[in-house]
């Protein structure tokens, strides 16, 4: 026991305060969801890797793949920059992954030990989920930002009405995207099972969102499975509030912005966002329910 | 311990505690009180079901039978106020290596609600108990075993339980920082009024409790204080090594009417002073010997006793138990 006297620090001989932890409240579950909230904002600045390369692949779908393909694709634009084109749908994508990599720490905090802190705090599961989605938006909603601010490199104006409804919608859409990989999260324990289960659920929705292309006129089967894909509710209204601020021929707006139509019906932006918002809590909701039930 | 203890009402009480997964009972029905203020000490081998109890206790696992309550309220119907009441330190870490200590604790404080004007003062004093303060701006990825152990310890103690759970707290340690993790358990018993609970598998370990329980297979084998258990096994514990292990046991049961068993690989067997014995063995046991080691009865030849088998033999059969609550731990 010598060693251990030796590596004892010098303490202080004052009597330790008791606390009276008080019994569970709304403000106490406030509490946990703000400090699950600080905790994502804490890791995410301490995180420089994961800012850069979750920026990467936006630019290379924007740039390479938009460079790539104007070339080909000049006649059917209507003179429309194929990068503006496909800028809101990089907008969307900017958030999509950021929000998956936020949810996917859940499977680290499990596999790291840490998820059971969380949990056997006596605070509602509810709250330690809400912090975590929370955590998720905000994180996206930077990323959002970034490309937001690329606006001008491909021929879009700054208007402010326009960036703040885009913002939103981002923001909107990473909570959705967290909550489903929350939900995901809640019954996988390995990294590689929740990588390999959104790249296939995530890079499908992505492409089938029409965030590449315009939703009209698609063969019968891919307009189903696009109608079906809630992504294509986030990326149209965020394509209509970027195509309201271009200055283009009505040939090209018609080509491009066809809109989203639910049997004959042009779905109105409100509406495509509630959609995302109705989806994202019922994801958070099943989220919730599938932790507490995880005793 | 105190005075006061004796008035209280048990820190942990249990009554009849089952915990049934699929075919395997872990636990199969134990009763125990567990007064405040006393350390109160879990041994035996991995698997024998130390861990699913604590689980239980801490309101990580369902009972499948029988009751138990901890701080005065029931592990099952009322868990909340349970887990106000218990600190915890898990056998694997649980901190955020991406956070320094300091924001673990505070993490930790507003989880458990502990009023904001409180915080600073109580997280240097646990910080201070475990000789961290002067680290705790220092991210915890950067901690040695011992020191995340040690934090560890102060977070469980941040929002003063009333039961403190340690399960397994030294395990994988190198033996000076076990005993410097103990010297800060011994600390806090003095300092602070709270009942530890902890589960060790090291017998050396479990002579700092106050009683002991031991568990082997789901049951508990014996309770009580470390000297009456080793004064239970007065006789000496004789290992020896020989060449031929069978006719050793058998010479050892004919000439001298001692019954004896292969443990760790040595002829095993109790015998009341141990090192006047030796030499009539060398004499008359007429198998050669080629290593002889007699030791005073220690918690190992208590559990040897109880059980017939030390506890790391018992180890080798019994961890697919403990493998299937880490599964369920992990949900």
């Amino acid at each position: 026991m010598t060693t251990g006297e030796l590596t004892a620090a010098p303490r202080a001989e004052t009597p330790v305060a008791r606390v009276h932890v008080p019994a569970r409240s709304v403000a106490g579950d406030l509490r946990a969801v703000k400090i699950v909230w600080q905790r994502e904002m804490i890791r995410f600045s301490r995180d420089r890797t994961r800012m850069i390369t979750s920026l990467f692949q936006p630019l290379l779908f924007l740039f390479v793949l938009g460079s790539g393909l104007s070339r080909l694709a000049s006649a059917g634009t209507h003179g429309v920059d194929l990068r503006t084109f496909v800028y809101p749908g990089v907008l969307a994508m900017a958030v999509m992954f950021t929000a998956i990599f936020s949810a996917a720490s859940i499977v680290w905090d499990r596999e790291f030990g840490f998820l059971r802190e969380m949990l056997v705090a006596p605070v509602r599961r509810g709250a330690i989920v809400l912090g975590k989605c929370l955590g998720g938006a905000t994180v996206a909603g930077f990323q959002g930002l970034i490309v937001i601010a690329m606006a001008g490199l491909v021929h879009v104006p700054y208007a402010p009405g326009m960036l703040l409804q885009v913002f939103a919608l981002q923001v909107l859409l990473a909570f959705s995207i967290t909550a489903f990989g929350v939900m995901a999260a809640a019954r996988i324990n390995q990294m590689q099972s929740f990588m390999a289960l959104t790249q296939m659920l995530v890079m499908p929705m992505f492409f089938i969102s029409g965030a590449l292309f315009p939703v009209a006129n698609l063969p019968a089967w891919l307009a189903v499975l696009n109608r079906v894909d809630p992504l294509t509710y986030a990326v149209d209204p965020m394509r209509r509030a970027v195509f309201a601020h271009l200055d283009i021929s009505p040939a090209a707006r018609a080509a491009l912005d066809p809109g989203v139509t639910w049997f004959g019906w042009r779905v109105p932006g409100l509406v495509e966002a509630a959609v995302v918002a109705f989806l994202g809590l019922l994801m958070l909701g099943i989220a919730v329910w599938e932790f507490s039930r995880a005793e | 311990m105190s005075e006061a203890a004796a008035e209280r009402p048990p820190a942990v009480s249990v009554r009849g505690l089952v915990k049934r997964y699929d075919e395997v009972e872990a636990v199969s029905g134990i009763d125990f009180d567990v007064p405040a203020g006393e350390t109160f000490g879990f041994l035996g081998p991995n698997g024998a079901g130390k861990s699913t109890t604590i689980g239980m206790l801490c309101t990580l696992v369902r009972p499948s039978g029988g009751r138990a309550s901890v701080a005065g309220h029931d592990v099952a119907a009322e868990r909340d106020e349970v887990r106000r009441n218990i600190g915890l330190v898990f056998q694997d870490t649980t901190l955020d290596g991406y956070l320094t200590a300091e924001q673990n604790l505070r993490l930790h404080a507003e989880l458990y609600g502990v009023p904001r004007a409180l915080v600073p003062d109580r997280m240097r004093q646990v910080m201070e108990m475990v000789g961290l303060w002067e680290r705790k701006d220092s991210r915890v990825a950067t901690f040695s075993g011992g020191m995340k152990r040690r934090l560890e310890i102060a977070r469980g103690l941040l929002h003063s339980p009333r039961v403190l759970f340690l399960d397994e707290p030294t395990v994988g340690l190198d033996p000076q920082t076990r005993s410097s993790i103990w010297s800060y358990i011994r600390d806090l018993r003095a300092r602070e009024d709270i009942t530890i609970f902890l589960t060790t598998h090291y017998m050396d370990e479990a002579e700092y409790c106050d009683r002991i329980a031991i568990m082997d297979r789901g049951k508990i084998i014996v309770l009580d204080t470390p000297e009456a258990l080793k004064a239970s096994v007065a006789r000496d514990r004789v290992m020896i090594g020989t060449d031929d292990d069978e006719a050793a046991i058998a010479a050892l049961r004919e000439r001298f009417g001692l019954e004896a068993t292969v443990a760790e690989g040595l002829v095993t067997f109790a015998v009341e002073n141990g090192g006047g014995f030796v030499p009539r063995l060398f004499a008359e046991l007429g198998v050669p010997i080629r290593s002889v080691s007699v030791s005073r009865p220690s918690l190992d030849d208590v559990f040897m006793s109880y059980t017939g088998t030390t506890i790391r033999d018992a180890e080798a059969t019994g961890s697919d138990r403990n493998r299937q609550f880490a599964r369920m731990m992990a949900r």
